[in-house]
């Protein structure tokens, strides 16, 4: 079986034309890519606000928790029949289901700024805006951009789905195998799809080391060390963030 | 709008097929996260014991997770010989999801039960593996229970992708709605997987009240 | 560590039988006959339509719709799944033998009747057909002359249709031979669903294969191309079933429901599901109990 799956990968006919692998791979991507500039365009600036000023937080916790369990399938048929076309209601409704994770990853991240960073950095006379860029943005970043790593995840997943209203993407092999019931081009869909979601949180990990402050990195490791024995609730809510911040990526 | 919504829901015949759809979604999502903590536990467990085990898991448990679901869906039947209609694809797939979710939990957990409390139980006489289920597994519910709450949720938004394989509980309401043009089924759909993510996350909450009554003690909980 | 094995063994042991559990016998025992449906409106309503004969006749029935596509369902019914399914007898035929040319509604039926796998039969077909027809919009009808596919042929170089996933492994040679048609490209939509509909509308696709039963032809206006050299074989509705499942008076219910079916009867159905968005079950129900049921 898996025979049959490697030549239908590298069967050269599944490489040329609208159909074939590069093109269906690149329109993935560009999907997922979009939407993602737009999540981030939206769910950033958001999340930082809130996170800030601490306005609004428990409005926007309960709605990103309300969102991740909207269902991909529902969401994406409901708009192409509202909207009539399919790439405008896909790449809405992919946007909408990438903006909770980023927003919660940001403004978590801001929340998860240490007490006493911020109260220093208001005794040292930092105005409103110097705190937020010079002391909760760096902070913020390990979490913005686990978040941005979900967002992507679900995206890939997603788009995946949407070929059910007429997207084009690796969806299509999945789907239109599965018409014929021509397992090794389902499985070969499937295949580059999940190799696609992880090439991309790899790269995104990679990010995510390059970009994280070293500072916060370092303390993140003695706080590690000399964890010796922490309290079981306060685990309870970094577990609840980490579990926040890696759910809901599969559409 | 709302007039067609009523229209629909007030028909007897799409009382049933909905009431049908709901269970079966219920099944498809209840069944996995059983599953998956059952497997997540044992798996924890090893975790927490051997560093390369730790290693290995944590690892598998990343690359699950970023695998769509629709993928796995479809792969399952080829790789163990099932049905491909069959609810067990979907079950699968989603206990693995579930799985993959709640290992980190569990050794999250596990290494968060204080030393000396490990200390004195084993002081009292208690072999490993009762000191596991008496001691350890209890006080790691209030992370256990996050976790789940999360694959919960998840499992419950998930299971909808499975009517593009014809087993999809509420999901069919998509696929029906969408081939006719007709909003009220997809409205209801979406509306009815809200609610029973709700429903089932008070349900969890309640039930980590009732597994931890030492939390309620301090009343900060 | 042998009781941590056990228990480990254990666990495992209540994951597998749990697995081996799933919420529904997928094989349908305890004699139930299951009645499947592709994933389209009308499939589901002869679905309905079977369901409700059978009963009638006595038999205990399950119903699974929306299952997939002919490929899909023809498998279920192999490994037992299902017992019953809605079928077409032309591309049912195609399905099975792939270079069959028959054309006409008895010869179709007939060559299919020999060559339906062993493990399956078909029962007798309706009157009723729903055929593949390729449709353009009125205005691209107007504006290139286009009335059959002789027009269509010379013209495909310029077109793109809009078709189901597999039109294309089915049809794509058929047309060439037959009217020198190639398209310059034949873009995947749905089976003749709202995205293929909406494809054409916007003028993404020009050209779209459709079914002469849908409902959309004539809400929208759509003008139904011929088909003079038959490439679309007949497409009477015809039961799929397994061999042996259905006693005689089971089969008998199901035959007098299909001489009562014509392509005139189904089209008024379909579109009670599809444009009055009736429920499937009681359009069913209705149709049944005026024919005696």
């Amino acid at each position: 079986m898996l025979q049959e799956i490697l030549s239908w990968l590298t069967d050269p006919a599944h490489w040329s034309g609208p159909d074939g692998i590069p093109h269906r791979l690149l329109e993935h991507l560009g999907y997922t890519v979009v939407a993602a500039l737009a999540a981030i365009a939206i769910g950033v600036p958001l999340g930082l606000f809130v996170g800030h000023t601490g306005r609004g937080g428990l409005a926007l916790v309960g709605l990103t928790n309300g969102m991740r369990a909207l269902p991909t399938l529902g969401l994406v048929t409901f708009l192409f029949l509202v909207l009539g076309s399919t790439q405008t209601s896909t790449l809405i409704a992919l946007v909408v289901l990438a903006v909770p994770p980023v927003l919660a990853g940001t403004y978590a991240g801001v929340q998860d700024t240490p007490r006493g960073v911020v109260d220093a950095a208001q005794g040292m006379g930092m105005t409103g805006w110097q705190r937020l860029w010079r002391v909760e943005v760096p902070n913020a970043t390990p979490l913005l951009l686990g978040g941005i790593r979900n967002a992507v995840l679900q995206l890939v997943a997603t788009t995946t789905v949407a070929a059910f209203v007429g997207l084009g993407g690796l969806g299509r092999y999945v789907l239109d195998g599965l018409r014929v019931y021509a397992y090794p081009k389902v499985a070969a869909g499937a295949l580059l799809v999940a190799a696609l979601a992880v090439v991309l949180d790899l790269l995104l990990a990679g990010l995510q080391r390059v970009i994280v402050p070293r500072g916060l990195r370092l303390a993140a490791v003695t706080r590690r060390r000399g964890g010796v024995a922490r309290e079981p609730e306060r685990v309870g809510t970094d577990v609840v963030a980490g579990a926040v911040a890696r759910e809901g990526a599969n559409g | 709008m709302l007039g067609d919504i009523v229209q629909y829901l007030s028909d007897p015949f799409n009382q049933d097929r909905i009431l049908g759809y709901l269970g079966e979604h219920l099944q498809l999502s209840l069944l996995p996260l059983v599953i998956g903590l059952a497997a997540a536990i044992p798996l924890g467990w090893l975790a927490s014991r051997t560093r390369s085990l730790r290693l290995t898991l944590m690892g598998t448990a990343n690359v699950v997770y970023t695998i769509p679901s629709l993928a796995l869906f479809v792969v399952l039947p080829g790789l163990i010989g099932t049905q491909i209609t069959a609810p067990i694809n979907v079950i699968l797939a989603l206990s693995i999801y579930t799985a993959a979710l709640l290992v980190r939990p569990v050794v999250d957990a596990l290494d968060a039960v204080p030393g000396h409390v490990i200390a004195a139980a084993t002081a009292m006489g208690y072999r490993p593996l009762r000191r596991f289920f008496a001691v350890e597994l209890p006080l790691s519910v209030p992370v256990l229970a996050a976790g789940v709450r999360v694959a919960s949720v998840s499992n419950i938004s998930l299971v909808s992708v499975g009517a593009l394989i014809g087993t999809g509980g509420l999901g069919a309401l998509f696929t029906g709605g969408f081939q006719i043009r007709y909003l009220p089924p997809i409205i209801v759909g979406i509306a009815l997987t809200l609610l029973l993510a709700l429903v089932m996350d008070l349900l969890l909450v309640g039930l980590r009240r009732a597994l931890t009554p030492w939390s309620r003690v301090g009343g900060a909980h | 560590m042998r009781r941590t094995l056990a228990v480990v063994g254990a666990i495992a042991a209540l994951v597998l039988t749990a697995c081996g559990d799933p919420t529904k016998g997928g094989a349908g025992g305890g004699g139930a006959i299951v009645v499947g449906s592709a994933d389209f409106a009308e499939n589901e309503l002869l679905m309905e339509l079977y369901a409700g004969a059978l009963r009638s006749a006595g038999a205990q029935v399950e119903t699974k719709p929306r299952i997939g596509s002919r490929e899909v369902l023809v498998r279920a019914l192999q490994d037992g799944s299902l017992t019953v399914v809605p079928e077409y007898t032309g591309n049912l035929l195609n399905y099975f033998d792939k270079d069959n040319a028959a054309t006409k509604p008895d010869d179709v039926y007939g060559s299919l009747e020999q060559k339906v796998p062993s493990g399956l039969a078909v029962l007798d077909k309706s009157p009723a057909e729903d055929k593949d027809v390729l449709v353009v919009t009125k205005e691209t009808a107007e504006q290139q002359g286009l009335r059959s596919m002789d027009d269509l042929g010379p013209k495909c170089g310029q077109l793109v249709l809009g078709a189901a996933g597999e039109w294309k492994s089915r049809w794509a040679e058929r047309i060439k031979t037959l009217y020198g048609c190639e398209f310059s490209e034949i873009r995947t939509t749905d089976a003749g669903g709202p995205v293929t509909v909406d494809a054409l509308k916007s003028g993404q696709v020009q050209v779209a294969n459709l079914f002469t039963t849908a409902s959309a032809i004539d809400e929208n206006g759509f003008v139904k191309l011929d088909d003079p050299k038959q490439m679309y074989p007949a497409q009477n509705v015809v039961p799929l079933v397994r061999r042996d499942a259905l006693d005689d008076k089971a089969k008998q219910a199901v035959n007098n429901l299909s001489a009562k079916l014509t392509t005139y009867k189904l089209t008024e159905l379909v579109k009670r599901v599809e444009v009055d968005k009736e429920p499937a079950p009681r359009v069913a129900q209705e149709f049944l109990k005026n024919n005696g049921y």
